[in-house]
């Protein structure tokens, strides 16, 4: 598959930008790899010859501290050259550690603080139904940020309004800033939870492809879809796999190069 | 002004179906028209300000232009992080009403007294600020910011009726009634009328000019520049907390255009209110009233 290919580029060119820019959070960038590739090279109606079109699928990106990999799979798929990566976190450049839409083609929207994401995409599925059309809208949220109240009253909103276009995904990872987020404040049962809500909610495994990519395409009429993708923190790479400090380190010279060794032969 | 806001919408809603007005759960008795004859067009999202303005925000991105009515802590305070990031970063066609600017619904309490919101929506950029004084400029300023790029804040309040004026509304333009004076008071929002009421009782005594100062950002600064520039005494007064508001954005223009004039500023000193009163007690007990404006006059030009 296309994307498998992809995600592994996306790895590379995330582990890099952290390196380079001394910035944080790759373990939250590593996690939804495998999400953004199969969205944006199966899933998504979205292309730089497309980007004014009303008609085009949205994707927004809610977790925006997880920057790196949206920047490296917009690149990797033709929205502005792979080098522009290496500007990342440097002076004077658009490419914000917390994900940014200014000057960087492909970005839908800005995010950084969480909670915000959910109700825009709400917003934009809603203004899709009101006009008839029948483009998606695909939002990506952590599961830490689900914490946030703001996404459970998007949620109602979209259930009351039927918004079977408004695809969510959660990046279930299950880490946040200090430790599980089953230890600092429960989401479990989450799925009920969400279903209480009113809208469908599917569980899967967040770096299966062909799940994903299954899953996307699985959505039911009248009711917003929620994705929990159970995911790892920091996948790909031996030694950031589910560590809570790689929220916050960059990788060194010699970890990068593990780094790069882990990701071209693939963990199980 | 809320009937002179929804009439104003009405009349853009009819020839605009991309023009949406979303609700915090409050209009109740003024919008059920709206909502009846507009469908697609109106939106209640329930008592939910945060995710109010990020829908308000999807919707405009998507093309909409959006207006969205709540009390007016509510649709500031609430949501400022959702109003910065959302709608002013993308410049969005987000234009925020608020009912109950100061103390309109003193009586209610705190909660419910809008005293921070001019200086926490102006200190935001580019977002156009206006209070209008009545209900004619209401209308207008709904008409005029619906045209604007970006975000706007609308202040309105309740229309005794006491500042009815034949000038047009227009925006970045303050409305200026001259007496060939010395003498300036530069209001904003309803509390012009104790400016005015001001100006009868120094009949005879002392002439005075007035400024309705409604578009407090995004103003053109020349125009004010030029206005204010002739005056010795210069007097703002706001039902606000004096730390930037209107006082402010007055001195700023006057320190940085390095003007020789002596400005005194009556607004709310710096505190929350706890004392229950309608809005003309607390304009009173607040020393926002006229007779205080009359006093201050006299006082600093030493009349006795």
């Amino acid at each position: 598959m296309i994307s498998v290919k992809i995600a592994n580029r996306v790895r590379k060119h995330s582990v890099d930008m952290v390196h380079r820019g001394k910035s944080s959070h790759i373990g939250s960038a590593l996690s939804m790899v495998d999400i953004l590739a199969v969205l944006y090279t199966d899933f998504l109606n979205v292309s730089p010859d497309n980007l004014d079109d009303p008609e085009r699928d949205y994707f927004i990106l809610s977790k925006g501290h997880g920057g790196a990999s949206l920047y490296a799979t917009l690149a990797e798929v033709g929205f502005f050259p792979v080098e522009e990566l290496s500007r990342h976190y440097q002076n004077g450049s658009p490419f914000s550690g917390h994900v940014s839409h200014k000057g960087i083609p492909g970005v839908e929207f800005s995010t950084g603080s969480l909670g915000h994401g959910l109700p825009v995409a709400t917003g934009l599925a809603l203004a899709s139904k009101i006009d008839g059309r029948s483009n998606k809208v695909v939002v990506l949220v952590g599961d830490g940020e689900l914490m946030e109240g703001a996404n459970w009253e998007a949620l109602l909103f979209a259930a009351h309004h039927r918004l079977d276009n408004l695809i969510v995904v959660v990046d279930r990872n299950r880490l946040q800033s200090f430790k599980d987020t089953e230890k600092t404040v429960a989401l479990d049962p989450l799925d009920k939870k969400i279903d209480a809500f009113g809208a469908d909610c599917l569980e899967i495994d967040g770096h299966d492809h062909e799940a994903l990519y299954r899953t996307f395409s699985s959505t039911v009429e009248g009711k917003p879809t929620v994705i929990i993708a159970n995911t790892i923190k920091g996948k790909g790479v031996s030694y950031m796999e589910n560590k809570v400090i790689w929220h916050y380190k960059f990788p060194d010279e010699e970890q990068l190069k593990i780094a790069h060794s882990d990701i071209s032969r693939g963990l199980k | 002004m809320r009937t002179a806001f929804i009439n104003a919408l009405t009349e853009l809603a009819k020839n605009d179906k991309d023009v949406v007005l979303i609700t915090g759960d409050l209009g109740f008795g003024t919008f059920e028209p709206f909502e009846e004859r507009f469908p697609g067009q109106y939106f209640n999202v329930g008592i939910a300000e945060q995710s109010m303005i990020g829908i308000a925000s999807g919707l405009a991105k998507a093309g909409k232009k959006v207006f969205v009515y709540s009390i007016g802590n509510f649709v500031t305070l609430r949501c400022l992080e959702q109003i910065r990031n959302d709608a002013c970063y993308h410049n969005l066609n987000v234009n925020l009403v608020c009912q109950g600017g100061g103390f309109t619904y003193g009586a209610l309490g705190m909660s419910h007294h809008a005293t921070e919101d001019l200086a926490i929506m102006r200190v935001l950029p580019e977002v156009t600020v206006v209070a209008p004084s009545n209900s004619t400029h209401t209308e207008q300023a709904v008409k005029s910011v619906i045209m604007e790029s970006g975000v706007s804040y609308l202040r309105l309040e309740k229309d005794l009726g006491e500042n009815e004026t034949s000038t047009p509304f227009k925006l970045g333009f303050p409305d200026y009634k001259s007496s060939n004076s010395d003498v300036l008071v530069i209001a904003i929002g309803s509390i012009v009328s104790e400016a005015f009421k001001a100006q009868t009782l120094l009949t005879g005594i002392k002439k005075i000019s007035v400024l309705d100062f409604h578009t407090l950002s995004q103003y053109d600064e020349s125009y004010v520049f030029n206005t204010i520039k002739k005056y010795k005494l210069i007097i703002t007064l706001e039902e606000h907390q004096k730390v930037g508001g209107l006082g402010s954005v007055i001195s700023d223009l006057i320190v940085e255009k390095q003007l020789c004039i002596k400005l005194k500023k009556m607004a709310i000193n710096n505190k929350l209110i706890s004392e229950v009163g309608n809005q003309s007690y607390l304009r009173k007990v607040n020393g926002l009233d006229a007779i205080t404006l009359v006093n201050l006059i006299k006082s600093e030009l030493e009349i006795d």
